[in-house]
């Protein structure tokens, strides 16, 4: 399938699906880290500034640790995002969906070094588009990704509506895109969700608008087995 | 089983995991602080974990409704974060034994190609000592006039701190060194990734240019100055350099040779080692960074004493990189 799904496979024999993320949200969470980065470093400039070479000194110490310490310190003490990538619902795992510690941390964050050559990640962004994960250089040596994390979500739950048993068999794949449609409808408009219920004919009664999407509500109620 | 059947029965087990994962994220945010008993004991956490597990290959299976599954999936992933993810937090003492013994086994290991990384570094520094005492104007293929302006100011006469221009300050140097030497290093290390080209061209790059202000200050009577100021910082800054172009070639070699694994593979495997051998140059670069901030530019200090130290120094780190961590050594 062409899409951005990552399945790694647990001890206890199940898949869990990662969602990778792409460039965009990436390189905004890496403006954000630049951001936050630039005004740590303006403040203690100016607050240290006052103290001479001593001040300076502290700031070049500052400024090393913030650019590269800090990100792997994130990653791997901070929930595995640094605050650009909380920013963005990103995280960093390991290939094997678990998070990231200090010799994977460290290795993609000192290979940023070669990521960002020749200019604006241009290496980086190429490993990127190239790499089935959108893994950058450094992503590719440490084993790692960077995936959303799951927003927790109060759960759509599927409307409740007096359960109606289905006219003819379904196949497993027909009653998921029922509870499919059943799910998302709060989301659509009356008039999509009476249009997308028009394509099942053979489930509504070949009904039309409003009275087909009620009538495949029911019947996902049906397949929830609510009574 | 239909859906609303299987919710029914398992929500109150998925309710407290979540409630358990909860309670243990913020734990871990804020260390220290006793877990809230949320209902399941940590005990009975791996237990609960693999039921979750269980129900959402089922739910999958059964083809249950999204966004089930995808509670269930986030309820796994989270379980299996703190399952599989927890580390038992490495002291102080874990990183010391790294430092006096790990450390040196591995560049001990990697020999073959510290070595390489070594010779790449040192012969064009040594060379172009010593062409610069026969052939002094060849130094302009090299610097340009304003980097050995700037030289003959730093190590010249009526200079108080050698190696420094007159409005530096010692910290500031501390933290210009740290800043760009360990940069160097970190630039080294990284592009070793192209083949092992970046490493290649940054150890001979570096190679040139010290070898070429050593020859050039030496061969304009400024020996004393210069060789006095670098003496005690040498060993540990140039081996770091050269243990951080080792890491990088490590990289390069496990491209150029992947053995029995994919280039991937042996990429990932190869990275370990790399960045172990980056922690010990890092520590090498800071130690260096604080001698050549503090102790280096003392004019006090006689220049026998220095090179006496200087040496001891090479002695110590050579001793270090070749006795630390052998058994009954």
């Amino acid at each position: 399938m062409l899409d951005t799904g990552r399945r790694v496979a647990t001890p206890e024999g199940i898949e869990l699906s990662l969602s990778i993320a792409g460039p965009v949200p990436r390189a905004l969470a890496w403006v954000i880290d630049l951001l936050v980065r630039l005004a740590i470093l303006g403040a203690a400039a100016m607050l240290l500034g006052l103290f001479g070479g001593l001040g300076w000194g502290i700031v070049l110490l500052l400024a090393f640790f913030l650019e590269w310490l800090f990100p792997a310190w994130c990653e791997v003490r901070w929930g595995g995002a640094t605050p650009g990538k909380k920013a963005f619902d990103l995280v960093v795992l390991n290939d094997d969906g678990t998070p990231v510690r200090w010799p994977a941390a460290m290795a993609r964050n000192l290979l940023r070094a070669i990521d960002f050559l020749p200019v604006g990640y241009g290496i980086g962004l190429a490993a990127m588009l190239t790499s089935r994960d959108f893994k950058r250089l450094g992503d590719l040596a440490a084993g790692t990704v960077v995936v959303y994390r799951e927003p927790r979500r109060g759960g759509y739950a599927v409307p409740a509506a007096a359960p109606l048993a289905p006219p003819i068999p379904l196949t497993l794949a027909e009653q998921r895109a029922v509870l499919d449609f059943a799910e998302r409808s709060p989301s659509l408009t009356k008039e999509r969700a009476g249009e997308l219920a028009a394509l099942a004919p053979a489930l509504t009664g070949a009904a039309d608008g409003d009275t087909a999407a009620e009538r495949l509500m029911r019947v996902a109620n049906h397949l929830l087995g609510r009574f | 089983m239909r859906q609303a059947d299987f919710e029914s029965r398992y929500s109150e087990d998925w309710r407290a995991l979540e409630a358990w994962l909860e309670a243990r994220e913020k734990l871990a945010r804020r260390r220290g602080e006793a877990a809230p008993n949320a209902g399941l004991s940590d005990a009975a956490f791996p237990e609960a974990y693999r039921r979750a597990c269980q129900h959402l290959a089922l739910a999958r299976d059964r083809q249950y409704s999204p966004d089930l599954v995808d509670r269930l999936n986030d309820l796994a992933l989270r379980g299996h974060h703190v399952l599989y993810g927890a580390s038992a937090p490495r002291g102080w003492a874990r990183s010391a034994a790294f430092l006096l013994a790990g450390f040196p086994e591995l560049v001990r290991r990697e020999r073959v190609l510290v070595a390489a990384a070594a010779l790449l570094f040192f012969a064009p520094l040594a060379t172009l000592t010593a062409v610069l005492q026969w052939f002094p104007d060849f130094v302009h293929f090299v610097l340009d006039g304003r980097t050995l302006a700037q030289f003959q100011e730093m190590y010249g006469a009526g200079n108080a701190r050698l190696g420094m221009r007159e409005a530096d300050d010692n910290v500031a140097m501390f933290g210009f060194y740290i800043w760009n030497n360990v940069k160097i290093g970190f630039q080294t290390f990284a592009t070793g990734l192209a083949f092992g080209l970046g490493a290649l061209f940054f150890l001979l790059y570096n190679g040139v240019l010290i070898g070429a202000t050593a020859g050039y200050l030496t061969q304009i009577g400024l020996a004393a100055p210069f060789w006095s100021f670098v003496a005690g910082h040498s060993a540990l800054e140039l081996m770091a350099i050269v243990v951080s172009g080792a890491a990088g070639l490590r990289l390069g070699a496990a491209l150029i040779a992947p053995g029995n694994r994919s280039r991937r593979a042996a990429l990932v495997a190869a990275a370990h080692p790399a960045v172990r051998l980056m922690y010990g140059a890092a520590c090498m670069f800071v130690l260096a960074a604080f001698v050549e901030a503090f102790w280096s530019p003392l004019t006090v200090v006689p220049a026998p004493v220095k090179y006496a130290v200087g040496g001891a120094l090479w002695l110590l780190v050579t001793g270090w990189l070749a006795f630390g961590g052998r058994r009954g050594a």
